[in-house]
């Protein structure tokens, strides 16, 4: 069964290749975006710890900034 | 009159989403999996090769409807002058490229066993190379040029350009005698390939265009951010 799974009647190779081929593309860039994303929010929270009281106030007082700050999930 | 496709009102929805298409996504792609290896049967003339077709088609399917979109959404983005259906389309570009890489390469290696040949200079092919570089050339702009204004007259120049490959891409099979099969589904007529075969590549091709939303919606949120890091520094 496992070797019939494998061997694909000799075509395993590539059947086996272009779904491997699919599913390293989607995890690099996932991980790529992921990355991205968690530099940017890394940047934001810094820059954002570095405003004082009233500018702090000010940028809470925006949509996303508020959104940002509040969502702590890193996906 | 599109006060709903405002950022602040958007990244409220798309920065809580991600981790739920992500779940979504691993369940509908663990079945699809199952499915196309396990339980789809064999073809009688390509035998197990034909497995192949359950990330290759919907691969192909989902570059040229992301392309569609993103030409649309420039188009839309420069009569109305909507900077955010710029930012839509920037997002939905690297998965859109991917899914034409992945096309490419998972034709070449089906083309081998069915063929005899890893690549032939034939029509379908050919466009949906070129619909690589396009989609290439479109991404390159996005990091080269720093005026707004000018990336946006030039992604729209790209992607119009760019749409008039993808429907010679889809008829490539019709209009020339080419090494690739004609298409095997019609939506507005009977479908040659049986439900055996047809359910699989659903499930796949759903699997694919949510991992497609998940990417669309963590670069969304990355290119909301990096706008905001901007107005913090001005602030």
């Amino acid at each position: 069964m496992i070797n019939e799974l494998l061997l694909m009647n000799g075509y395993g190779l590539y059947v086996w290749s272009s779904f491997i081929f699919t599913l390293i593309s989607f995890t690099s860039l996932y991980l790529i975006i992921k990355i991205q994303y968690i530099k940017e929010k890394n940047k934001f929270i810094a820059k954002f710890g570095t405003l004082n009281s009233e500018r702090a106030t000010f940028a809470k007082s925006q949509g996303t900034i508020k959104e940002i700050l509040s969502n702590t999930s890193n996906i | 009159m599109f006060k709903f496709l405002e950022p602040n009102r958007i990244f409220s929805i798309t920065s809580r989403a991600p981790k739920y298409v992500l779940v979504l996504f691993v369940i509908v792609l663990t079945i699809g999996l199952i499915e196309s290896l396990i339980l789809s049967p064999e073809d009688y003339k390509q035998s197990h090769s034909v497995r192949i077709m359950y990330v290759h088609v919907p691969a192909a399917w989902i570059t040229l409807g992301i392309f569609s979109t993103i030409t649309l959404l420039s188009i839309f983005g420069y009569i109305f002058k909507l900077r955010n259906f710029f930012l839509i389309s920037k997002s939905f570009a690297p998965s859109g490229f991917i899914f034409n890489l992945i096309a490419l390469v998972t034709g070449s290696i089906w083309g081998k066993p069915t063929w005899g040949t890893w690549w032939a200079w034939d029509a379908r092919i050919t466009s949906m190379l070129i619909l690589a570089l396009f989609y290439l050339i479109y991404l390159l702009a996005w990091r080269i040029y720093e005026n707004k204004d000018q990336v946006y007259k030039i992604t729209s120049i790209i992607t119009i350009l760019g749409i008039i490959n993808v429907p010679i891409t889809k008829y490539s099979v019709d209009w020339w005698n080419t090494l690739h099969q004609p298409a095997s589904i019609n939506i507005l007529s009977k479908s040659s390939i049986h439900s055996s075969m047809l359910f699989p590549l659903i499930i796949m091709t759903a699997a694919f265009a949510l991992f497609s939303l998940l990417i669309f919606l963590m670069k969304y949120n990355t290119e909301l951010i990096k706008i905001k890091n901007k107005g913090l520094d001005r602030l």
